[in-house]
């Protein structure tokens, strides 16, 4: 898998990395990875993929098995971390619970043999960045979640570090104040300018944060991409499947021809669709398709546009958004969603209606 | 529960609350809940009784024995248990005269009324035993003048005098009038090496028979000893524990224990056998060279010895603490600290250390406490210099049989540890501590 | 309400289960001694036999210092033990204290040879609470294997760490020591409570055991000192005659006794005030104190018997070919320079002078 920087010089390194924790079995599988100055890049995946694993050789708790990595050009697999100079957010914050806000600010300050009042000046500065200026006093227990949130990211922030490392931070937060934070986390690492690398499992969080996103599965990553392309363009099916909501139709390609794969359904059917990773006919395919994209209403498209029968199963009303379950080519799961308009009826179950799409929003990805 | 509406009766008490029909809201809800309140009150009711009857009653009698010894004034019959006052003659004589006079015919002849009661008692000893702890050898004054009282006749002082002419020793008159009240500080005087001279002034004992306060001072300096110890060798212990994974801390955790489930007496005598000096250490150490024959260590019947003995007998009230607090503190605080830039001494010295002070608190108070009033182990490898102050409340209500001496050295002992424990609450906060 | 029943089923069986076990009153008594050899002297000559011959059966148990338990348990009111055995000084101080029953000595056998019990006894071996069955002497022994030539004899020899090197073993506590630390200074046995009595033979006799304080190892039971020998954790030591018989006849250990400088007390028994079972307590004093009983303890330990009609009927230990005359303290070879336990002065002082000598050990 090509890897290319998006910015012009790499800041961050993955060269070849490989991690085995019992000299058995890998757990990071040929890692090459370079992220640029200011980049906000995510890792992505379900547990046990090898994000974590990844964040923590570049914060230098994890020794890499092989491979470099390197940090503005420089190697630093044997460096210690206090000398990588990496700030970092952890899950469930990890504040010190025995010291105040102030002096857990002040804690990276001190080691670096800061003087009082600067110090001072610093952590004051930190806290207001993140709205917490009169909490200084106070200890971590007597925050509230979304609090200790923003001082530990306070804390990451203070000695200034070019880099910062955000493993699964806001996880353990409530939607509401997580939706928030992820906004002003953005906000925060746009204005300062930091490389900032960030783990999550949420497919969301990465999307609305990220400027690139690594999707990660079985110790490899799968596609890295901006957020619209990973979301528009899935180049596999655990992709389309991990990223967004996703309808899967199962086939085998007929054939592949001037960029359109003819794909013969279970259900007998045959579409059209943007051959992504199916390279010849008669190979099985997975067949992916956005709800959102699925039109009810298959008037509405142009000629274009593909259509299929189907059976309204359900009809969900979700506020701004219609979602109905419909039965479509063998599958009870076809899931379509649409923007709630005055001129949209509303579908009974039991009722045949006739769906389209444009075959370019149909991908044909491994089986 | 009743249905409690309130509000709020606005006139003529302000701010009052009550119920809908007009009782106080205070007074109804403490109606409402006394019923479980008295519920809870039986449930905790036997540990109540158990506790006062098996700990506070014990204390208070022995915080009483100290100050109250009835030797001198009040007789009771062990097989009747009739209790009937004595020396009453005599200590209305000394109510009549104040201290420092001379005893006169009249205080013979109450003296001599007291003896035929005495004699009648058989209570001659106790009360002999009573001056005795104020006043050596005079326990036999008492009962070879019990004995020969009722062949006495007028004018007692001579008679008196020829039974022993210690009868005109004014120490004597001095002790007697000290006991005539059953209430007491004296044994708190001898608790710390102070006595009363004749003219009933608070003087320090003879230098070669002072002790206690020795005692208590070395107890507290052995004791500190034993609770560094078993700190510096718990703390890395308790580490691993709580660190390793969990197959092997299992197996570390039974090799902790195992002393623990094994008797005390054995443990000490285990230590007898590696500590004497024809014992396994010496024996190894002459058998490498080490040492010569002659030169073998004196490891035990000292101070190191009790200090070993008791420092490996207290390790596992230090570690158990210790590991219960270090189990929860997640190693994400120490890589959050190495993130920020501490080195990993400093993240052990400002982040890691500091957590597992409720830890180290709970076990240096559960040693410290424990090694102040520890009794077998030096009784049997402290020889003499190893011995605590506990070894001579043990003496007192064993072979001396002052109990009174020992209830106020034990009451001082008690005094003492309370107090430290006020200090550790105010240095350190009794709420910071962490048993597990 | 349940908890209520419950709480009440409760308090009334557990008076139950005591009134019963106060009616309960089989023919039985237990008797306290020193445990060990002793002990065992005791079952075999005293209370096997008495049970024979009464069917009362006798409960055993042992106690460091039988005085203590028994006055604790008196004070208290809680009497649980009929026959207690107790050193001649703790009796008399126990006595005094109204502490024992005053034991009438007409219910004591007359001598085997028929005379009189009182004539019987040795002097002063019966008191008004107290009935003498042994006399046992506080003596010292050395391990034979440390002086293979010019073994030590004389009491002076125990002082004299620099003729006779080696760790020295010494009961800690001022009786006896005191004693044996004037005699060993050269005051004979008929001067040394009349020096005692003065402050400065006191501190006469810290002096000489301070020459030999750095080499003592203290003990507290009977059972040390042989131990102490045994382990060679001391050269010589201060024991029990009777322990040190022990450990040499029965278990074959090279010790050797030296009565020179030794100090010989009665050791009897008495009954505490309130004992559950006066009757057959005073049956059993009755028959453990006859002459026979006496001479026959001594057939199992070399504690001499308090009635001098046992003198001539003690034969041989029950090994069967040991002689136990030279072994007892009052056989006359052993009485040369010997002395008896002043009990009076013991009475009054032991409090005072075992003051001075723990702030003299913890010096």
């Amino acid at each position: 898998m090509v890897v290319s920087a998006a910015g012009e010089r790499a800041f961050v390194e993955y060269d070849h990395v490989q991690k085995s924790y019992d000299g058995e079995t890998l757990v990071v599988k040929d890692l090459n990875l370079s992220i640029g100055k200011g980049e906000f890049l995510t890792m992505l995946g379900p547990s046990g993929s090898g994000k974590t694993t990844c964040l923590m050789m570049l914060a230098g708790f994890e020794t890499a098995t092989h491979g470099e990595i390197r940090l503005d050009g420089r190697e630093i697999n044997n460096i210690p971390p206090h000398k990588r100079g990496i700030g970092m957010v952890f899950q469930n914050y990890a504040l010190f619970p025995h010291m105040t806000i102030a002096e857990n600010l002040a804690f990276p300050l001190e080691v670096r043999k800061m003087d009082k009042t600067e110090r001072e000046t610093k952590v004051q500065r930190a806290l207001d960045m993140v709205e917490m200026g009169s909490f200084g006093g106070r200890r971590p227990s007597q925050l509230s979640g979304g609090q200790q949130q923003r001082v530990a990211l306070a804390r990451a922030l203070v000695f200034e570090p070019s880099l910062v490392l955000m493993d699964e931070p806001l996880g353990a937060l409530d939607k509401q104040l997580r939706e928030t934070m992820q906004f002003e986390i953005k906000h925060i690492a746009d204005n300062l300018g930091i490389t900032v690398v960030y783990v999550t499992h949420d497919q969301t969080e990465a999307l609305t944060m990220s400027d690139r996103v690594a999707v990660f599965e079985d110790g490899r990553i799968q596609q890295l991409a901006a957020p619209d392309e990973l979301y528009e363009q899935p180049c596999n099916s655990f992709v389309a499947q991990f990223i967004g909501e996703n309808n899967t139709l199962e086939g085998v390609v007929e054939s592949i021809h001037g960029g359109v794969a003819l794909v013969k359904l279970d259900s007998g059917d045959l579409i059209d669709t943007v051959p992504v990773n199916v390279n010849r006919a008669g190979e099985r395919t997975r067949v992916s398709i956005r709800p959102e994209r699925v039109e009810t209403d298959a008037t509405r498209l142009g000629p274009d546009a593909h259509t299929l029968k189907a059976e309204v199963l359900e009809f969900i009303y979700m506020g701004d958004t219609f979602r109905t379950r419909l039965r479509v080519a063998g599958t009870d799961d076809f899931i379509v969603k649409t923007r709630n308009a005055p001129d949209r009826a509303r579908l009974q179950p039991g009722q045949t209606i006739d769906i389209g799409w444009m075959p370019e929003d149909c991908r044909a990805l491994d089986a | 529960m009743a249905d409690l509406t309130a509000d709020i009766a606005t006139g003529s008490a302000p701010g009052r609350l009550t119920t809908a029909d007009g009782k106080p809201l205070k007074a109804a809800l403490a109606a409402a809940e006394s019923h479980a309140r008295r519920r809870a009150f039986f449930l905790v009711l036997p540990l109540l009784l158990f506790v006062l009857i098996t700990f506070i009653f014990p204390i208070v009698q022995m915080l009483h024995q100290s100050i109250y010894n009835p030797g001198f004034t009040l007789h009771r019959d062990v097989g009747t248990g009739v209790k009937t006052p004595i020396m009453i003659n005599v200590r209305n004589w000394f109510d009549e005269n104040e201290r420092g006079s001379d005893p006169d015919e009249s205080a013979y002849a109450a003296l001599h009324k007291d003896f035929l009661l005495l004699d009648e008692l058989r209570a001659a000893g106790s009360v002999g035993t009573r001056i005795n702890y104020d006043m050596s050898g005079t326990r036999s004054l008492f009962t070879k003048t019990a004995r020969r009282a009722d062949k006495l006749t007028p004018p007692f002082q001579e008679g008196f005098l020829a039974i022993d002419k210690d009868w005109s020793d004014p120490e004597v008159w001095a002790v007697m009038r000290g006991a005539s009240s059953a209430y007491t500080a004296n044994f708190y005087l001898a608790a710390v090496d102070l006595t009363r001279d004749v003219k009933g002034d608070v003087v320090s004992v003879d230098d070669n028979r002072a002790l206690y306060v020795k005692l208590f001072g070395r107890t507290l300096f052995l004791s500190l000893l034993i609770t560094f110890l078993t700190f510096i060798l718990a703390f890395p212990v308790a580490h691993l524990l709580a660190t390793l994974p969990l197959r092997y801390s299992n197996l570390l955790m039974i090799f902790v224990l195992l002393p623990f489930w094994t008797s005390l007496l054995v443990r000490t005598t285990s230590w007898m056998v590696l500590l004497q000096s024809q014992g396994v250490i010496n024996d190894a150490l002459v058998a490498g060279s080490l040492i010569e024959d002659e030169s073998r260590i004196q490891m035990m019947y000292n101070q190191t010895g009790t200090v070993i003995a008791m420092t490996h007998i207290l390790l596992p009230f230090m570690i158990l603490p210790l590991y219960s607090v270090m189990r929860t503190i997640k190693p994400v605080y120490v890589r959050a600290a190495r993130s920020l830039g501490a080195t990993s001494w400093t993240a052990f010295r400002r982040i890691y250390f500091p957590q597992t002070v409720p830890g180290i608190g709970a076990g240096a108070l559960l040693v410290f406490i424990l090694a102040v009033g520890y009794y077998i182990t030096p009784a049997l490898v402290g020889g003499a210099d190893g011995q605590l102050i506990s070894n001579l409340i043990a003496f007192h209500m064993t072979n001396s049989l002052n109990w009174s001496l020992a209830a106020a050295l034990a009451s001082l002992l008690l005094v003492g540890i309370l107090i430290l424990y006020w200090l550790y609450d105010r240095l350190i906060g009794i709420d910071n501590l962490k048993l597990g | 309400m349940k908890t209520r029943s419950i709480l009440l089923a409760t308090v009334f069986g557990t008076a139950a289960t005591m009134a019963f076990a106060d009616a309960h009153t089989a023919k039985e008594i237990t008797v306290m001694s020193w445990g060990g050899a002793y002990s065992k002297s005791q079952l075999e000559a005293y209370e096997k036999p008495f049970a024979e011959k009464t069917g009362i059966k006798v409960n055993s148990v042992v106690a460091d210092n039988p005085a203590t338990p028994i006055k604790a348990q008196v004070e208290a009111g809680n009497v649980t033990i009929d026959v207690v055995d107790v050193e001649y000084a703790d009796a008399l101080r126990l006595c005094d204290d109204g502490l024992l029953e005053i034991l009438d000595p007409a219910i004591l056998a007359d001598g085997a040879d028929g005379s009189a019990a009182m004539d019987d006894f040795l002097p002063g071996a019966v008191t008004d609470c107290f009935v003498a069955t042994i006399v046992f002497s506080t003596m010292y022994a050395f391990d034979e294997t440390k002086f293979p030539e010019n073994p030590p004899s004389k009491i002076e020899d125990f002082f004299d760490v620099a003729g006779f090197p080696g760790k020295r073993g010494m009961r800690k506590t001022a009786k006896v020591n005191l004693e044996m630390a004037l005699m060993a200074d050269g005051v004979a046995p008929d001067e040394v409570y009349d020096i005692l009595e003065t402050d400065e033979g006191v501190d006469r006799a810290f002096a000489k055991l301070e020459t030999i304080k750095n080499d003592v190892v203290w003990w507290e039971a009977g059972a040390q000192p042989p131990q102490l020998l045994a382990d060679g954790e001391v050269a010589m030591t201060t024991a029990y005659n009777g322990r040190i018989f022990g450990a040499t006849v029965s278990e074959g250990k090279p010790f050797k006794s030296i009565f020179d400088g030794q100090v010989y007390e009665y050791d009897g028994y008495a009954i505490p005030k309130g004992a559950p079972n006066l009757e057959a307590a005073l049956e059993f004093v009755t028959f453990s104190t006859q002459t026979q009983q006496l001479a026959d303890q001594a057939k199992y330990i070399s504690y001499g018997p308090a009635r001098k009609s046992s003198g001539p009927l003690v034969g041989l230990f029950e090994d069967g070919k040991t002689e136990m005359g030279p072994f007892m303290p009052t056989a006359e070879a052993n009485l040369v320079k010997a002395l008896p336990s002043n009990t009076e002065f013991w009475a009054d002082r032991n409090t005072d002078l075992n003051e001075r000598f723990n702030a003299w050990l913890a010096q």
